[in-house]
């Protein structure tokens, strides 16, 4: 039994027709030009490859017919779940017989179509639909003389185009910089403020000219498993924005970023500022520009590491100290390998896309083992750095605490392991592994904020607090 | 009062899951399963842009059929019986966004009540909730006591049906 492009993944066999279904529904189109469908009983039979009907009123045409399986499991107060349908088409035989005890009726197969949320879960069957709801909409724009397009409301739309949630990204080093500074004596509000407007909009617009050069490449199109983490905003790839305003969306932020970025840069110091400035949207444009597009070539984890991590703590630290320290460097690493540890698993699950868009990241190269090895040695010595920094007064002794994101870090590459190849299952440790990078950010900041107020009750304070 | 015989609405308004037959441009009966909604006079389904190629096919041939054939989605009722309800449908698409909601969500919150918590999350599926109305008034109902279709239907002719 052929199954009928696109719409199903996986042919069904006979046997589990049996197995999967409680009873078979005809499909006839009567004289009338009406379809007629009548449900009744049935036995598939694999090996001749036909199903044996039992006999139903009113009878169907000898000839050509449909036979259909539908199933759901009711949730009282909720809906439902467990759906899956077949159809097939084929031929009946022996439909006009009398309907004597023990007759049946032969129905052959030969093509089908149909889905089972268990093999083609529903967000990836609704993403499979898109090129057919983009033909339907240009089809009733031609027909209406107006646009149809699709419509979210403008405030979930820049939500959706900029995926600001994933603004902890920035928000973790930038506060750790500053909580650093803090405590090396140097601290202002609106500096603090200023540094966290400009690389907000270093990150908003960054995500943006992505997702910019994701659409024109025709990475959106080729990934039909986007997730929550994954796969882009979408945004163009569904019509809900132009290309156009999206691009021009990426500029506003990137101008914002320059703006607030020279004035801090003219302010505090201009030639350090202004190169941390220019190194970081060098790597935000050439991440996906090309001529280098170096997340094509398996680089984007370390520009992710070096921009979250180095760049916008030393950053945020050398605005409010006017100067460089050793220990805002080295605090910026296990942040930003963390960030990359995010970037990391989300592409995971876009590798197919990824790759059928030329897009060789790491997990386009890397077989899964090898992946999941790394991510658990990056972890590792991203809390080893922690350790060592800490015990060695490298970074305050408080940071310590940073170490008890480590079960977190076990569950996101447990999670790895049993859902490596399932995009949805996978989304909740994506969600997970964002979290550690939050939370463990969020450590190290309150352990400088600790030590910092240590500072100010203590002198010296005790050693455990400084 | 409904258009249809009562034994006929108890079973619509009851079911969670129907199967919708449209015929496509080669002549072939195609089914899709969809929760059917019952406003007294026609029978309403909706259907997502990203499903729309039974959309085509109605404006195409507006001949359907609706069955509802499976006890399992109409548990509750005390006498389970199986109907298939042939009619005209009209697809109504003037309005994606929002057309439906104004006449299909009252209806379907009432048989799936966590479609307000799945429209809440609208920024998440903005495709899925772009939707389609299917009206499909009814012409000749076929009802199968006891859900014995081994024995003849009893066949209702409504208004507009051909006899």
């Amino acid at each position: 039994v052929k199954a009928a492009p696109q719409s199903q993944t996986r042919p069904v066999t006979l046997t589990e027709l049996n197995e999967r279904f409680e009873h078979a529904v005809v499909v006839s189109v009567g004289a009338g030009g009406y379809p007629m469908s009548v449900a009744t009983g049935f036995r598939a039979d694999e090996e001749r490859g036909v199903i044996e009907l039992d006999p139903f009123q009113p009878a169907a045409p000898d000839g050509e017919v449909a036979v259909v399986f539908s199933h759901i499991r009711p949730q009282p107060g909720q809906g439902y779940d467990e759906r899956r349908y077949v159809q097939f088409w084929g031929t009946l035989a022996g439909a006009g017989r009398e309907a004597g005890p023990g007759a049946t009726l032969t129905f052959t197969p030969t093509s089908s179509q149909g889905w089972d949320e268990e093999d083609v879960p529903f967000f990836e069957f609704s993403e499979r639909g898109v090129p057919q709801a983009l033909a339907y909409m240009d089809r009733l724009s031609q027909e209406t003389g107006r646009p149809v397009r699709p419509k979210l409301s403008r405030g979930w739309l820049f939500l959706r185009a900029t995926r600001l949630p994933f603004l902890s990204a920035t928000v973790v080093p930038v506060g750790l910089g500053i909580a650093i500074a803090g405590k090396d004596g140097a601290f202002s509000w609106w500096l603090a403020l200023l540094t966290l407007i400009g690389a907000c909009a270093v990150q908003l617009g960054l995500n943006v000219a992505n997702d910019v050069f994701d659409t024109m490449s025709g990475a959106d199109a080729a990934n039909v498993t986007p997730t929550q983490f994954s796969g882009g905003s979408r945004v163009v790839h569904y019509g809900l924005m132009r290309m156009r305003s999206l691009a021009l969306l990426g500029i506003g932020f990137y101008a914002v970023a320059i703006a607030v970025g020279l004035y801090l840069a003219f302010d505090r110091g201009f030639w350090p500022l202004f190169g941390l400035g220019v190194a970081g949207v060098l790597i935000s444009v050439f991440y996906t520009a090309p001529p280098l597009r170096l997340v094509h070539r398996g680089l984007g984890e370390i520009c992710v590491a070096v921009g979250f991590g180095p760049l916008m703590v030393l950053g945020a630290y050398y605005v409010q100290a006017q100067r460089f320290t050793g220990e805002a460097l080295f605090a910026s690493i296990p942040v930003g390998i963390l960030i990359a540890l995010v970037l990391y698993m989300n592409e995971v699950p876009d590798r197919a896309g990824d790759a059928a868009a030329g897009k060789r990241t790491l997990p386009v190269r890397l077989g899964r083992d090898a992946v999941i090895a790394g991510y658990a040695a990056a972890a590792a010595v991203a809390y080893g750095l922690v350790a060592v920094g800490a015990v060695t007064g490298l970074l305050v002794r408080p940071a310590l605490v940073a170490l008890a994101t480590i079960p977190l870090a076990r569950r996101v590459v447990a999670g790895l392991r049993a859902n490596y190849d399932s995009p949805y299952t996978l989304m909740g440790h994506m969600a997970t592994n964002i979290k550690l990078h939050a939370f463990t950010g969020l450590l190290l900041i309150a352990a400088y904020a600790v030590a910092t107020v240590a500072g100010h009750l203590w002198h010296p304070p005790p050693v455990f607090l400084r | 009062v409904g258009v249809l015989p009562p034994e006929v609405e108890e079973v619509l308004n009851a079911a969670l899951v129907a199967e919708l037959t449209v015929v496509d441009e080669r002549g072939r009966p195609v089914t899709h399963p969809l929760i059917p909604l019952y406003d007294g006079e026609r029978i309403l389904m909706t259907s997502s842009v990203l499903f729309s190629r039974k959309l085509e096919r109605i404006k195409a041939n507006p001949r359907v059929s609706v069955s509802v054939t499976d006890p399992v989605s109409a548990a509750g009722l005390e006498r389970f019986r199986r109907v298939t309800i042939q009619g005209d449908a009209t697809v109504v698409d003037d309005d994606l966004h929002a057309g439906w909601e104004r006449t299909a969500l009252p209806l379907w919150r009432v048989k799936e009540p966590a479609i307000d918590f799945f429209l809440g999350k609208r920024v998440a599926l903005p495709l899925f909730f772009e939707r389609a109305v299917i009206e499909v008034v009814p012409r000749r109902v076929f009802v199968w006591e006891d859900a014995r279709t081994d024995r003849a239907p009893r066949m209702v002719a409504l208004a507009g049906a051909d006899r």
